[in-house]
């Protein structure tokens, strides 16, 4: 973001600065009186004026058509777009058809070898377990589809951000030219731009693999940028005055000291792409988020479990994998490359030569039967007739009527220049007019979109599902950084929680809510829930020890400790988890209209269902625009984290 | 990862070399990477996320790999996707369509890339239902001139003091919206969004032995759960659903269709002769799917079930 640091209001607000949030009102005031009489009078108050809409459903069709009725025949797509599909669907066949030649045993043998030899025994041993689990769980084919969809798109996304990165890192101007278009790829839901990828490649891989590295090349780009911007200026200095040239310092010095900078985004970047990968089975992607995708088709909780389980291990694996390796701390040369290639060689050809390629069909786990009875006895024993308490789906039910629908009520009765008031002042507050514009702008793109009403009942779902989160999430933050013990037992479940796919939740919410927007406040909860808990957590952890340790000497209780020390210490990272709780609670719109959420999440679906560009684009577009508005009205200035933290 | 690495930047560029030697990269015939593996012969068929779609496919997959050696693989697509997918060959065939009137003009006029594979045997009907422990109490609430005495019965939170019409996924053809509006009912369409949440919320209403009114379809497994009543709309006359703004009539019965890539259905072998033939009945078809969705079997095991007991049915397929 280039974007001037302006202080924004603090807990204890000192004069100037309190004086600077009343004259950002205070200009905001003056301009609506003098703005709003007169848009009043010209378009009216209400919903946004109809006047001020584009109907782009004509031209959105007339290109949806031309791309279908020319993708044959016309030579942007013979010479460029149809190389680009070839290339992809050889590479993810290449590496597809090795792993199935390597056989399970060669595959997990090399895999563990490799986690050996950056991150140690004990991650040796996870790995192993992990893809021996994803064979017991009769997965072992679609695992290594998804494996081999990975590899590709991670690569490319790999070097497509190190190529932006390296360009960034390099030159001012490019940085400040990509920084914005890094910035909205990050708050892009991956659901807006599936459509158009499929448009031009069809269904399947290579719109798969694309889509995924639009989501997944931007951390790479980012951090790649922030290490070679961040080498020590003293050992460049150095290496400049042994009279390297500028191609020989960027190789042996610059490069080599952002090491551990390429390493996080190298694993920040796996990460999206694997949670993309789920994604990606809405267009036929195959693999494991097929298989999720397909057991809910005939309600089987059970069996999305059993697919989404290889892709939480997967998901678990790979990170800790790579941030071992980004760490640096336990490379003790165990083993040697050549060594373990060696020995995976071994593997592989003693598993072909046992004729034991595939894995053995009985040598699997049925987990989906047991699971299913306890999501049973779960709705039947929770859904309503608990005593006191009232059941899950009377909670819903109150939420709806209580919360949702006032909400929902409140923001639609505004009238449109107030909303865009409202919008104005949140992120002119917290940052810059500059932040303030480009919210207000985006608001407004909505409404010319002619997606005003649906837009502001998505809205009113996010806002709830976002309130929910913090209280929970820094709840459960405040709790696990206060203790140890709780934050060990946390992790997992959180890990559990980021990377399940968001499928799964599909069928045991609805199980507990019923259909409507509540489930898909529920989904949303629980997608967003982990990054703010630890966020909170670390926040709250990184609070000075001494400032903690002179309050307890002043005899501060727990209590006041808390509120008065590590709260407002932690203020940076509270902001930050709030910020992350909306994105990716609005990440998971599309989900929610998928249980009865309605709004511009079905919209999307309908639009990819049906292949109506129109429809699906432009609720798209809406859900992009509000994603921006709704990242700058919450973005403390000069932040920058990467999406999933 | 430096293994893995090469193969793939070989994999790559020996790619790239081979589609230079030969020009233009046709978009329209290029098959999953997954499908062909370790030199199988292989068939990729669609699937549709309702149940009876998936019967078709694990009965068709199983007959494929076990009497004719072929290796299949199924790619879940909806249904207007899945014809844009069939034209350019990532799928070799939709076992059941419902009626695309648009995408038939289109593919299989226009552009020939898409063949007709023939009736699946099975009709289809769209209409609304009430559960049968209703219509006892209710006995009148199966016309649609008494819905609206009944509206609060289906009130809910999110219909906003009207009645609640439950529509699922958006990808299937619906004319609801303009039936209520043009009938001037009391009700307001809900749309669970999936078909998944659909069914989940309509046997926690049967549970209970709460009211509900929903779009639903036959053939469906959910009856023999959930036994269901169709409310009786104005009566379906060839043309009353032209224009879909309109409408204002029941929804028709079709005769469910089979589609196959045109290249695969002349080039396609005993697959494609194989699948031309497939037909079977409502009857069967429930059988696969209650054995999917009710008692939970993996759909390969239901297909084996069913293919184990009637023989008779599927030996005219292969000949």
């Amino acid at each position: 973001m280039a974007t001037i640091a302006a202080p924004a209001s603090r807990p204890a607000l000192p004069g100037p600065l309190r004086n600077r949030a009343a004259a950002k009102l205070l200009v905001l005031a003056v301009v609506a009186a003098v703005a709003v009489p007169l848009l009043h009078s010209r378009w009216g108050s209400g919903a946004w004026p109809h006047a001020l809409t584009v109907d782009l459903s004509k031209p959105l069709t007339g290109a949806s058509n031309w791309v279908i009725d020319n993708r044959d025949s016309h030579p942007l797509f013979l010479y460029f777009f149809g190389y680009i599909s070839n290339a992809v669907v050889l590479s993810v066949r290449g590496v597809y058809l090795t792993l199935l030649a390597a056989g399970w045993m060669g595959v997990t043998a090399f895999t563990a070898l490799v986690a050996w030899r950056v991150a140690g025994v004990r991650l040796a041993a996870g790995t192993a377990v992990a893809f021996l689990a994803c064979g017991a769980l009769g997965m072992w084919v679609p695992t290594m589809q998804t494996l081999a969809l990975m590899v590709v798109a991670v690569l490319v996304s790999v070097a497509v951000g190190a190529l932006l990165g390296l360009a960034a890192g390099l030159s001012d101007r490019l940085d400040r030219a990509l920084r914005p278009v890094l910035d909205t790829m990050q708050v892009l839901p991956a659901f807006a731009y599936l459509l158009p990828v499929v448009l031009v490649f069809g269904i399947g891989v290579p719109a798969a693999v694309l889509a995924t590295v639009v989501y997944a090349a931007p951390p790479m780009a980012r951090l790649t940028a922030l290490g070679l911007r961040g080498a020590d200026p003293e050992v460049l200095e150095a290496v400049e005055s042994l009279g390297a040239t500028a191609p020989q310092r960027l190789l042996t010095a610059r490069i080599p000291l952002a090491r551990k900078e390429l390493l996080l985004g190298l694993n920040q970047t796996i990460m999206m792409a694997l949670s993309m990968a789920v994604i990606a089975s809405v267009i036929g992607a195959g693999g494991l988020g097929d298989r999720v995708y397909q057991a809910l088709a005939s309600v089987d909780v059970g069996a999305a479990l059993a697919a989404g389980i290889p892709i939480v291990l997967l998901a678990v694996v790979l990170d800790r994998v790579t941030a071992a390796a980004g760490d640096g701390t336990t490379r003790s040369r165990t083993i040697g490359l050549p060594y373990a290639l060696a020995v995976t060689v071994a593997v592989a050809v003693g598993g072909r030569l046992l004729g034991r390629l595939d894995w053995p069909s009985s040598w699997t786990l049925a987990i989906a039967e047991p699971v299913n009875r306890a999501v049973d006895w779960m709705t039947a024993h929770l859904y309503s007739g608990v005593p006191v308490v009232g059941g899950t789906a009377d909670w819903a039910g109150h939420f709806t009527t209580w919360i949702l629908d006032p909400v929902r009520a409140g923001l639609q009765w505004l009238p449109w220049w107030a909303v865009l008031l409202l919008v104005a002042a949140a992120a002119w507050l917290i940052g810059t007019w500059r932040t303030a514009l480009t919210a207000v702008l985006a608001m407004a793109a909505i409404g010319v979109l002619g997606v005003w009403q649906p837009s502001l009942d998505t809205l009113s779902q996010v806002l709830a599902a976002v309130a929910v989160t913090l209280v929970l999430g820094f709840a459960t933050g405040i709790a696990a950084a206060r203790s140890d013990r709780v934050e060990r037992v946390l992790r997992p479940v959180l890990d559990v929680f980021q990377t399940m796919p968001q499928f799964v939740y599909l069928i045991p919410v609805v199980a507990l809510f019923g259909v409507g927007r509540a489930p898909a406040v529920a989904a949303a909860v629980v997608y967003a829930l982990p990054a703010v808990v630890r966020i909170t957590t670390q926040g709250l952890r990184q609070v000075d020890a001494a400032a903690l340790e002179s309050a307890r000497s002043l005899g501060a209780t727990g209590r006041q400790q808390l509120w008065q020390v590590q709260l407002p210490l932690a203020r940076r990272s509270l902001l930050l988890a709030l910020n992350q709780g909306v994105v990716l609670v609005l990440a998971v719109v599309i989900i929610g209209g998928l249980v009865g959420g309605g709004a511009l999440g079905y919209d999307v679906a309908f639009g990819l269902a049906q292949g109506d560009l129109a429809t699906g684009l432009v609720a798209g577009a809406a859900i992009v625009c509000l994603g921006l508005m709704l990242d700058r009205v919450t973005q403390p200035t000069g932040r920058r984290p990467t999406k999933g933290a | 990862m430096r293994f893995r690495t090469t193969l793939t930047v070989t994999a790559g560029t020996s790619a790239l070399a081979l589609l230079t030697g030969c020009g233009a990269a046709d978009m329209t015939k290029q098959a999953s990477p997954f499908a062909n593996a370790r030199g199988a012969k292989s068939v990729t068929l669609s699937v549709q996320s309702w149940v009876g779609a998936q019967s078709n496919v694990a009965v068709a997959q199983y007959l494929l790999e076990h009497k004719l050696g072929y290796r299949v693989d199924t790619v879940q697509v909806d249904e207007v996707p899945a014809w844009d997918a069939l034209s350019q060959g990532r799928v070799d065939a939709i076992l059941e369509d419902w009626g695309h009137p648009d995408q038939e003009k289109r593919y299989v006029t226009d552009k020939r890339t898409i063949t007709r594979g023939g009736d699946l045997g099975v009709t289809g009907h769209i209409g609304w239902f009430v559960p049968t422990y209703l219509v006892k109490q209710h006995p009148d609430i199966t016309d649609w001139k008494n819905l609206d005495k009944y509206a609060s019965l289906f009130r809910t939170a999110e219909s906003g003091g009207k009645g609640q019409l439950m529509d699922g996924s958006p990808s299937y053809v619906t004319n609801d919206k303009a039936l209520v509006k043009n009938l001037k009912l009391d009700y307001q369409v809900v749309f669970a969004g999936s078909e998944a949440a659909q069914i989940t919320q309509m046997k926690q209403f049967a549970k209970e032995k709460k009211p509900f009114l929903t779009y639903w379809y036959s053939p469906q497994w959910l009856f023999r759960k959930v036994p269901m009543t169709e409310v009786k709309l104005p009566p379906y006359k060839e043309g009353c659903d032209a224009d879909a703004a309109k409408v204002a009539c029941a929804y028709p019965h079709t005769p469910l269709q089979k589609y196959l890539n045109a290249g695969f259905a002349k080039s396609g072998g005993s697959a494609a002769a194989f699948l031309k033939k497939f037909k079977w009945t409502t009857e069967d078809q429930n059988e696969v799917s209650l054995m999917i969705a009710d008692q939970k079997l993996s759909p390969q095991e239901a297909a084996r079930k069913w293919v184990d007991g009637h023989p008779s049915v599927w030996k005219r397929w292969l000949s």
